[in-house]
């Protein structure tokens, strides 16, 4: 089974880093951005196939150690 | 005063602070590597040293926050035992939850290294009783991550309990209400982006950090 966890930074949290992606996206000419948010994908290669007992780990492991509270959240897809 | 420097796999300041501790002591720091499971018997004061521990993978602090040492500095912390962060080591005190807030991307996303102006916003601290009031500090940073950010309600807390211990004189970073290090709110555990350890000696071209280990450490 893998996961794969999106982590992006919550609402209100600047980032830095989109801001410069987006002014390199304007000076290249795509004016249509409006904004950028710049993430993270995580995959996990998982054994075992249960699929609700996973999602509870990853959830875990997402609080734990994957994502900051503070500064981020995530959403976390199992296939 | 027994004091520990804790060392993780990419720590590059622990030698700094040891020279530090001793210089103010006499007693060279026990350095313990970060897999131990305890402090030595006996240690009072633990420095968490600046580098990029694992790399910074991740973020900043994240895997070394979860090392085999933390439960030791963390149950340390609770009984009210001096604990002090630079740089990395307070990333890894925001990331185990002993302060409030996180360290993110500086706002011009570039690595920044020089001599900061940086001011005592509160001498009532066992880190900063030497220093007189609102003194004006030149103490070297060298970050990529030094951006304080906090939640609006979390900002205001800790600035009405005076958490806030020093501030940058120029905001280099992006830092929120312009925090350069802060403590929890027991005043125990204080976390700063500046170096200390770095301004200790005149050799260093400055010795402002002096001030600090002498409040803590209760020398000279």
């Amino acid at each position: 089974m893998k996961a794969k966890i999106h982590v992006y930074l919550k609402p209100g949290v600047l980032d830095p880093q989109g801001a410069a992606v987006a002014g390199a996206l304007h000076n290249m000419g795509y004016d249509e951005v409006a904004s950028v948010r710049q993430g993270k994908l995580i995959e996990l290669d998982l054994t075992g196939d249960d699929v609700e007992a996973a999602r509870v780990r990853v959830d875990e492991m997402c609080a734990k150690l994957l994502s900051n509270p503070v500064i981020e959240s995530y959403s976390i897809e199992l296939e | 005063m027994k004091s520990a420097v804790i060392v993780f796999p990419g720590s590059n300041c622990d030698r700094d602070a040891h020279d530090a501790i001793q210089g103010v002591t006499g007693t060279a720091p026990a350095m313990v590597w970060h897999q131990e499971t305890a402090l030595p018997e006996g240690t009072q004061f633990v420095m968490i040293p600046g580098g990029f521990s694992y790399g910074d993978y991740l973020r900043c602090g994240a895997m070394a926050s979860h090392s085999a040492i933390m439960p030791a500095i963390i149950a340390h912390a609770a009984t009210g035992a001096p604990i002090l962060g630079v740089c990395n080591g307070f990333q890894i005190l925001t990331e185990c939850g002993l302060l409030p807030g996180a360290l993110m991307r500086n706002a011009q996303l570039k690595f920044i290294c020089e001599e900061t102006p940086i001011t005592v916003a509160n001498t009532n601290t066992r880190f900063t009783s030497r220093y007189t009031p609102n003194a004006k500090l030149m103490i070297p940073i060298a970050h990529h991550d030094g951006n304080y950010f906090a939640d609006t309600e979390t900002l205001i807390r800790i600035e009405n309990e005076g958490q806030v211990v020093f501030r940058y004189g120029a905001n280099p970073n992006g830092s929120a209400n312009d925090i350069a290090g802060l403590v929890n709110e027991q005043g125990n555990v204080l976390g700063m982006m500046p170096h200390p350890e770095r301004a200790v000696d005149a050799k260093h071209g400055g010795t402002d950090g002096l001030a600090l280990f002498e409040s803590l450490l209760g020398s000279a």
